[in-house]
């Protein structure tokens, strides 16, 4: 195998895993968001959140 | 007067609502820069000369050494914060050594997978059991197995500090690795950029190799901070459920 392969290989094993973990942080984002968004639009809130809103 | 402001501001960042503010303003700032540094990086990792030994081979050093750098730049990270679960409870200490294992377990992949790679066309093996490589296989299994235990343990708070213990345990890992090659004969070369006297690597190499590391450096707390965020909803969603899980109970048990 030719030097270029192993070169092409590493850079192509590191994109991989960087941009998998880029996705995997970023789609792990959203779900939690989305979850967060759903409990708060069934009424249920942190009560802190609570405290605010009952003193407005 | 001066500390008590450090601390009153550091201590400001414990709340987690002005963590995930300051995470909302900050984020967008490091992506850009982590993108920029990367261009730049890259850009010259391709267009320096090769090695006049190791030819262009050379250039799978622009992904391995800042990866290997940041494998143990991580688990230092985690020990900080372990510090900080242990000793201070700071808040976001274990939403920080959680969320910083998974970041640590792929960098250190992709220490060990470009590592294998240059071996073979320059020591002729893809692996060898000697001290550099072995060390650092441990830390991956270290990392492994942190995310395990935390994966593994129901109570958030509970896992944080069994975890805390386990990483400051295992930061004995960290100097060994770092002087591995220096205490036992190893294939691995000696340290060549971080080291007493000065680097010893030529400036051609050393450019691309610093803008990548700092590159490589603001991804992983840029994913970092994500990651923590992440966490910090994460507890809040079951905190929620939690909550409504009650007052379901309660609204049952005032109908009964």
């Amino acid at each position: 195998m030719s030097h270029t392969f192993y070169i092409a290989m590493s850079y192509a094993v590191s994109a991989i895993v960087i941009l998998c973990l880029i996705a995997w942080t970023w789609l792990d984002g959203r779900a939690r968001q989305k979850e967060l968004a759903e409990l708060e639009a069934s009424g249920i809130r942190r009560r802190s959140a609570q405290a605010k809103g009952d003193a407005a | 007067m001066t500390d008590s402001l450090a601390i009153s501001k550091f201590s400001d960042l414990a709340n987690p609502t002005r963590f995930l503010a300051l995470a909302a303003r900050i984020l967008p700032w490091m992506a850009v820069i982590t993108a920029i540094l990367f261009a730049i990086g890259l850009y010259l990792s391709f267009t320096t000369e090769g090695d006049y030994q190791q030819g262009a081979t050379v250039r799978i050093m622009y992904v391995h050494v800042p990866a290997a750098w940041l494998s143990m730049m991580c688990y230092t990270v985690m020990a900080v914060s372990a510090i900080g679960t242990l000793v201070w409870r700071h808040p976001l200490a274990d939403v920080s050594h959680k969320a910083a294992a998974p970041l640590g377990a792929a960098f250190t992949l992709i220490a060990l997978a470009t590592g294998s790679l240059w071996g073979r066309p320059m020591w002729g093996t893809w692996w060898v059991w000697d001290a550099r490589l072995t060390s650092v296989f441990v830390l991956f299994l270290m990392y492994l197995g942190l995310i395990a235990l935390n994966r593994a343990m129901d109570d958030p708070s509970r896992a944080a500090r069994v975890s805390a213990v386990l990483i400051l345990v295992g930061f004995v890992n960290i100097p060994i690795i770092k002087f591995s090659v220096d205490w036992w004969n190893t294939l691995h070369q000696p340290a060549s950029v971080i080291r007493m006297g000065g680097p010893t690597i030529d400036q051609e190499f050393l450019w691309p190799l610093l803008i990548m590391a700092i590159a490589f450096t603001m991804l992983f707390f840029t994913l970092h901070v994500m990651a923590m965020r992440n966490e910090i909803w994460r507890r809040r969603v079951a905190a929620q459920r939690r909550m409504a899980a009650r007052l379901a109970g309660h609204v049952t048990g005032s109908e009964g």
